[in-house]
């Protein structure tokens, strides 16, 4: 049993659960992923780690409430447990000193980008943050994500706060204004994530995308999370979950996240 | 001089659910023998002097001595008898391939009607089970070495090391990447073949000897192979598994519903999909289902698809029935069951509909030409003879692979050609000191029976290396 210590909301939908998990804390990288089932007849779900403390043996998840068992994680409280947690798995993201780079985060990618935020900036690069949603009451922690970039700019869909229009159009402006990056790192939902490598793409600036399919094991045991990359099919639990957002084949990961739709459905 | 006793070749058979029937529950199919027809089978077992049966277990079971027990009815000293050399007696008696075996080798197979090793060697497990108190504790308490051995997977490999190694004095700790220990027993093969409460049982039985399981860790991940040697452990057995499902590369093949065997069975045995909504986990079925390959796994999946519901069900294998490399009983309970083979027949592509779900998979016909490296005839296509089936699902059965999380994230670690672990057959050591491997990793996929050898011969090992 994995015990949470705190349970927030942050925002109408998104909660912020930390659980202890201290081998976890002590190993996890950014970019990293953990599996969470909640109770013995809960499904296996993904979710990125947003943030840990070693000496509290702590790591920190950042969630959407879109069906059953992110359902279930917002019922919980701090003092519940987790009846699994396994992590860290995948591939940490490369961290290097790029030059200037954003980070664009959208959904629950607004605090799942923070660990490439803190990272990035520690090696030396000037960081640009760009978060998105709809409207400004979606929005959270603007403030944590300027404490680690150099700026951070925010977007709403409807111009409720900051600037009108999303993610990927600030990145297109600036590129387009002459600003020169050096790469782009996208969390948070697909289209979102296929937007930015749009924008990106004219400029040949390598954007780093955190995939998000289906996944059981996590483990690379049941090629449930299979993604096509340049043609050549990998697998995201394993191989990614982070990749070449110009490589990426966005129609097919769309079309496999939504298998289950139907079943979803009448689940709820 | 005795009167030399007429053989009787005529092998008892176990009853099983009717086809009908069990193709609509995950009951077991083969129901076991009740006390007369185990009897009648023990007697027919004619003692040899030099059993060759014996010779054709990977493990080396006391055959003729555990069925002379049998027929004694002294049933305490069959169980103890078997668990010398097979501690999980009621598994294997119901998944051994015996008839490649065992069974092959007995005398009687002359005849065509060995001796019903495996079907007996269930009774007396399953026994066992029903008379756990009649039996004294085999295990001695043993002086404690103050040696830890850290064992990576909970399937056969890992669980037979760790019951030898508690019992030999050391202290053993299992780190299992799933939350449920097992492996293969417990996520790949279904509830009618093996019933999950037999290798529950086993798993209890290995927990209160002592070895301490540590479930969703994976190694490689949470911590390298190396960091337990440093830190905690004083030797490290890998039993991973071969869990890595091979796909066949063709176009169209990451529609969706297009399963690996893997998640379509982990779907339906670890995570209950079959009670959704009850269970959270959701599995499409479909009308028709096409499984491709012709091992137990496609055997698994096709006939899973089925008792889920599926209206036709079609095994799709790119050589003939001869080469098909599935139990024989398998595929003939799959035939009763309805299950429809295609032979000599390979998938070329799969097609979907505007929502990217399969709708039809392109076929070619195949021959057989001469032998290949396996010594089985080669298939090749036969062109112009493409022809398409409407399926809603597919399952790719093709067999698995090493999973590379360990091999990558070890350093000194040799590996074959094939991405198994490089390991001594007989001592399980691997190249890089203190860690040995066994199971599927070091042979690529095999049987349960030939990872439970690994299991114990690598503990053996282990044990001596430590007496230095
Ligand atoms: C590597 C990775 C990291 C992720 N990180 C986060 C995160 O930090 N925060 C967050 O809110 N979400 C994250 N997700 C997505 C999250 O896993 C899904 O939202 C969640 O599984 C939905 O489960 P559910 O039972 O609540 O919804 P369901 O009712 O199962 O599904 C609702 C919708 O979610 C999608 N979905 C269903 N199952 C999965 C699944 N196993 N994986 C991905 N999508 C699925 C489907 O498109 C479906 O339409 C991540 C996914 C991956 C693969
Ligand atoms: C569907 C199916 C049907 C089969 N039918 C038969 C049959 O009828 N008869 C027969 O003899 N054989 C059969 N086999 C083959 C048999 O199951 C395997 O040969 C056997 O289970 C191998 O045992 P193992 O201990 O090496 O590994 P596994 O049983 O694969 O167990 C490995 C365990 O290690 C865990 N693991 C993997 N990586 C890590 C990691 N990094 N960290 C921690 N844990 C990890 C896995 O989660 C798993 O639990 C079948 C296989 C399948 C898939
Ligand atoms: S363990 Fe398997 S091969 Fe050995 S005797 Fe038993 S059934 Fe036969
Ligand atoms: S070879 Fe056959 S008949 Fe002879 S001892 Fe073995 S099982 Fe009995
Ligand atoms: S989630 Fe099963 S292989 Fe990736």
């Amino acid at each position: 049993m994995y015990q949470l210590v705190a349970k927030e909301n942050l925002a109408p939908n998104f909660s912020i659960l930390k659980i202890e998990a201290p081998e976890v804390a002590r190993k996890v990288q950014p970019g990293q992923f953990a599996i969470i089932r909640t109770d013995e007849k809960g499904e296996r779900i993904p979710l990125t780690i947003t943030d840990w403390d070693i000496n509290e043996g702590t790591v920190t998840v950042i969630f959407l409430d879109v069906g059953r068992t992110t359902h279930k994680l917002t019922q919980l409280q701090a003092g519940d447990s987790l009846i699994n947690f396994v992590g860290p798995l995948g591939m940490p993201t490369e961290i290097n000193n790029f030059g200037r780079v954003v980070c664009a985060g959208g959904c629950y990618g607004i605090g799942s980008i923070l660990p490439e935020v803190r990272a990035l900036k520690e090696k030396g690069n000037e960081v640009i943050a760009i978060i998105e949603a709809r409207h400004k009451s979606l929005l959270y922690w603007q403030n944590r994500l300027e404490q680690f970039s150099d700026r951070v700019i925010v977007t709403t869909g409807d111009g409720s706060y900051g600037y009108k229009g999303w993610a990927p159009d600030q990145i297109k402006e600036m590129l387009e204004g002459g600003v020169k990056l050096d790469r782009v790192f996208a969390h948070g939902c697909t289209f979102m994530m296929m937007l930015c490598s749009e924008a990106t793409k004219p400029f040949g600036v390598k954007t780093i995308v955190s995939l998000n399919p289906i996944m059981v094991d996590g483990t690379g045991m049941c090629g449930a999370c299979r993604v096509s990359i340049n043609g050549e099919t990998k697998f995201a639990c394993v191989d990614g979950p982070n990749f070449d957002g110009h490589e990426v084949d966005w129609d097919l990961l769309m079309h496999r996240q939504h298998s289950y739709l139907d079943e979803e459905k009448e689940s709820l | 001089m005795a009167e030399k006793k007429k053989i009787n070749l005529s092998r008892v058979p176990m009853l099983k659910q009717k086809a009908e029937v069990r193709k609509g529950n995950f009951y077991q199919v083969a129901l076991g023998y009740t006390e007369e027809q185990a009897m009648e089978e023990a007697h027919r077992c004619l003692q040899c002097k030099k059993p060759l049966c014996k010779a054709g277990c990977p493990v080396g079971v006391d055959i003729p001595e555990f069925i002379k027990a049998l027929q004694d009815t002294d049933m305490p000293e069959a169980v103890k008898i078997l668990k010398r050399k097979n501690s999980l007696p009621g598994i294997c008696g119901r998944v051994c391939p015996q008839e490649t075996q065992c069974e092959l080798k007995c005398v009687l197979a002359k005849k065509e009607a060995p001796i019903a090793i495996g079907r007996l060697e269930r009774y007396v497990a399953d026994w066992e089970q029903t008379h756990l108190e009649s039996i004294e504790k085999q295990n001695k308490r043993v002086e404690a070495k103050g040696k830890k051995v850290a064992i990576v997977g909970s399937g056969p490999a890992g669980l037979t090391c760790a019951a030898v190694l508690i019992q030999r004095g050391f202290n053993v700790t299992i780190l299992e990447a799933l939350h449920t220990a097992g492996g293969v027993l417990i996520y790949g093969i279904p509830e009618f073949r093996l019933p999950k409460e037999i290798v529950q049982n086993e798993i209890d039985y290995v927990k209160s000897l002592g070895v301490e399981i540590q479930l969703d860790h994976v190694i490689g991940k949470i911590a390298t192979v190396d960091e337990l040697l440093e830190n905690n452990y004083d030797a490290v057995f890998l039993a991973p598994g071969a869990g890595a499902p091979m796909f066949l590369n063709i176009p169209g093949e990451n529609l969706s519903n297009v399963y690996s065997a893997n998640e379509f069975l982990t779907r339906i045995n670890l995570m209950k999909a079959y009670l959704f909504p009850e269970y959270d986990t959701p599995i499409s079925i479909g009308r028709k289902v096409a499984v491709i390959g012709g091992g137990n796994v496609a055997m698994d999946a096709s006939r899973c698809a089925l008792r889920l519901g599926a209206e036709e069900v079609y095994i799709i294998y790119r050589r003939s029935k001869l080469e098909m490399p599935a139990r024989a009983e398998e595929r003939e309970n799959a035939e009763e069951e309805g299950i429809i083979f295609k032979y000599l027949t390979n998938p070329t592509r799969f097609f979907g509909d505007e929502q990217g779900k399969v709708t039809t998979m392109e076929c070619i016909e195949m021959k057989l030409g001469e032998p290949d490296d396996s010594g089985r005839r080669r298939p090749i296509t036969k062109p112009g003879t493409e022809f398409s089936i409407d399926v809603d699902v597919v399952i790719i059965a093709l067999g698995n692979k090493p999973n590379p999380i360990i091999p990558s994230s070890t350093k000194g670690l040799e590996l074959t050609r094939r991405g198994t672990i490089k390991t001594d057959e007989l001592t399980g050591r691997t190249s890089k000191d203190r860690v040995w491997c066994g199971g599927d990793m070091a042979t690529g996929a095999a049987t349960v029976i030939s990872a439970m050898g690994a299991g114990k011969r690598a503990a053996n090992d282990i044990d001596t290396f430590f007496q230095k």
